[in-house]
């Protein structure tokens, strides 16, 4: 079974966002940078079902060359190969534009099942999966929680709100978007990360996939959003910030 | 173009909540922009939630029926909606960001050659079209989005983003609209939906929860936290993340796909307070949060804040619990 999924790479979870100069980004100078979360599932669950089936793995991801780390790390847990799709202003391109490179890069490979993370934690749109699906003409499921591989179809279990769980199958070729949590992530071995050194990554341009495509939406100034509600805030000695917050919990709250 | 149309959800015999919540911007939307306000839904058998949607204040009711449309499919839903799209021709489709919409609303807009500006917690009209407010990075930054390039806007709704409360009264008709839909367009083949067995902790009935989130960092961690709760007499809860690892069992978790919580107090640790998170516990009396990242979205609905390391400040605050209590 050949398997494809599309990861991608975003700021470290802790970072310290600033907007740049431009007001429409962050500056990215100052962070690192790592695998977007739920992407790493949907890599590890393409492994899980390698190890089961057979196969193999490619690694997709658009991005700037900073993102070679990000393909370096998905080859040492034991990606098979990647590609590159190489743009240094990846914010520039709407999801439906990204989307579309995407699929161009995909359809090429012909693979059985692609996977992908169901949302980037960074600009958050959660649709570069069913977009991919759609172009392509698969079907998909998303937000994933187990996926079972039997005669040509594929059985996923869907979260739903609430704690409520629906399975659905599909026949392959499919697109699944895996929520995080589905499966138990691996670290890279040494041997893994040895290995990764000599494996392919191919590199392709935005040129190179000549895909057609103006922007259908235009993200105009990001900031800081506006408190709402006043937050009373203890700041300073810890064992201080703790006495004035059980005061205001004693007498306030009246819950101690 | 000459429309707002609000894409309803239904469960069955009952309504998605975020519906009305959707329904209410709608209806404000088409008074800013003086354009007719229509709501459809689709699915099997929709009389009784046509005749309850037809008591709102909407210029017309569409009810998508087909047998194929019994169950939620995307390859169902998708093609029943674009048929009544092309037919109506609206300039916006509004939608609530549910589960469901996030599986076929993305491949709808596509179809039109549009993107969803998914997610989105408000729009204002500028004069020059709508612009829309996003989150980004879990909630840490907004970001304005316009739709561009002409064509239809499709945009949904984050929880709570508009009250249900504001939605008018008013009285419309309810139309059946028969999309022409085969067997065989439809790939996907839904089995009934389940819960996973009983849940043995039920936190809705809990009056403090004390909650721990990515910030613990390590499992061994977790116990200054339980510490913490046994001195508050409260339940343990987490985030997420922090079920994902399997660190606390998943029947802890607070938020959108865990347990919905309204206690006296809940005490965020470590809790950075993205919306799948604040969604399972913004119904909390008060709210109390702790977090080395002053510009955590949780400060914005705490009552009380401590930004600092956790690590010293949650075995202080254990401490100062317990000297209360004397």
């Amino acid at each position: 079974m050949k398997i494809l999924v599309a990861i991608k790479q975003v700021p470290a979870r802790d970072s310290q966002l600033r907007v740049d100069a431009g007001g429409k980004w962050i500056q990215e100078s100052d962070l690192s940078f790592e695998i977007n979360e739920p992407d790493a599932y949907a890599l590890e669950e393409a492994l899980q079902l390698k190890d089961k089936h057979g196969g193999e793995v490619v690694a997709l991801c658009a991005g700037p060359a900073r993102a070679t780390s990000t393909i370096r790390e998905a080859l040492a847990k034991g990606a098979d190969r990647a590609i590159h799709i190489e743009e240094e202003d990846l914010s520039s391109i709407d999801a439906l534009g990204v989307a579309r490179l995407l699929a161009k890069a995909v359809e090429a490979e012909r693979p059985d099942l692609i996977l992908t993370g169901l949302q980037s934690d960074d600009q958050g749109f959660g649709q570069t999966g069913v977009i991919v699906a759609e172009l392509l003409g698969l079907p998909h499921g998303t937000i994933v929680m187990a996926a079972e591989v039997k005669d040509g179809e594929i059985r996923v279990k869907r979260e739903l709100e609430n704690g409520w769980f629906q399975h659905v199958t599909m026949p392959l070729p499919a697109v699944l978007t895996i929520q995080s949590g589905i499966n138990k992530l691996r670290y890279a071995t040494l041997m893994g990360i040895k290995k990764a050194k000599t494996k392919e990554i191919k590199r392709v341009t935005v040129a190179d996939l000549a895909v057609a495509s103006s922007p259908v939406v235009q993200t105009g100034k990001v900031y800081l959003p506006q408190r709402t509600k006043k937050t009373e805030l203890f700041e300073g000695d810890p064992k201080e910030a703790a006495a004035k917050l059980v005061e205001r919990l004693k007498f306030e709250v009246r819950v101690i | 173009m000459n429309g707002v149309l609000v894409l309803m959800e239904q469960t069955g015999s009952s309504w998605h909540r975020m519906s009305w919540e959707t329904l209410a911007a709608g209806q404000q939307l088409g008074a800013d922009l003086n354009l007719p306000v229509w709501a459809a839904v689709a699915g099997n058998g929709l009389d009784a939630l046509g005749a309850e949607l037809a008591t709102r204040k909407l210029d017309r009711v569409y009810l998508v029926e087909h047998g194929l449309l019994e169950s939620y499919t995307p390859d169902g839903f998708t093609a029943a909606y674009e048929q009544l799209i092309r037919k109506l021709e609206p300039s916006v489709v509004l939608l609530p960001h549910t589960y469901q919409v996030r599986d076929f609303a993305p491949k709808l807009a596509t179809r039109f050659g549009r993107l969803l500006i998914s997610d989105a917690i408000s729009y204002r009209n500028d004069g020059d079209g709508l612009t829309f407010v996003r989150q980004l990075f879990q909630g840490k930054l907004n970001s304005d989005v316009k739709s561009v390039g002409g064509g239809i806007t499709f945009a949904s709704l984050q929880a709570g983003a508009y009250r249900a409360e504001a939605l008018q009264a008013g009285s419309s008709e309810a139309e059946v609209f028969a999309p022409e839909l085969n067997a065989g367009q439809i790939r996907e083949a839904p089995e009934a939906p389940f819960r996973e067995s009983a849940r043995a902790v039920d936190l809705t009935t809990a009056e403090i929860i004390v909650s721990v989130g990515r910030g613990i960092k390590e499992q061994e961690n977790i116990s200054i936290v339980q510490e913490l709760a046994d001195a508050m007499h409260g339940e343990l809860a987490a985030s997420r993340p922090i079920c994902d690892n399997g660190w606390l069992p998943m029947e802890r978790q607070v938020g959108s796909s865990g347990q919905t919580v309204s206690p006296k107090l809940y005490l965020a640790v470590g809790i950075s307070g993205a919306i799948q998170h604040q969604v399972g516990m913004k119904g909390a009396k008060t709210v109390v949060a702790i977090n080395k990242d002053p510009n955590a979205p949780i400060f914005e609905i705490a009552d009380y804040g401590i930004v600092g390391d956790l690590f010293e400040v949650v075995p202080a605050l254990t401490e100062a619990v317990n000297k209360a209590r004397g």
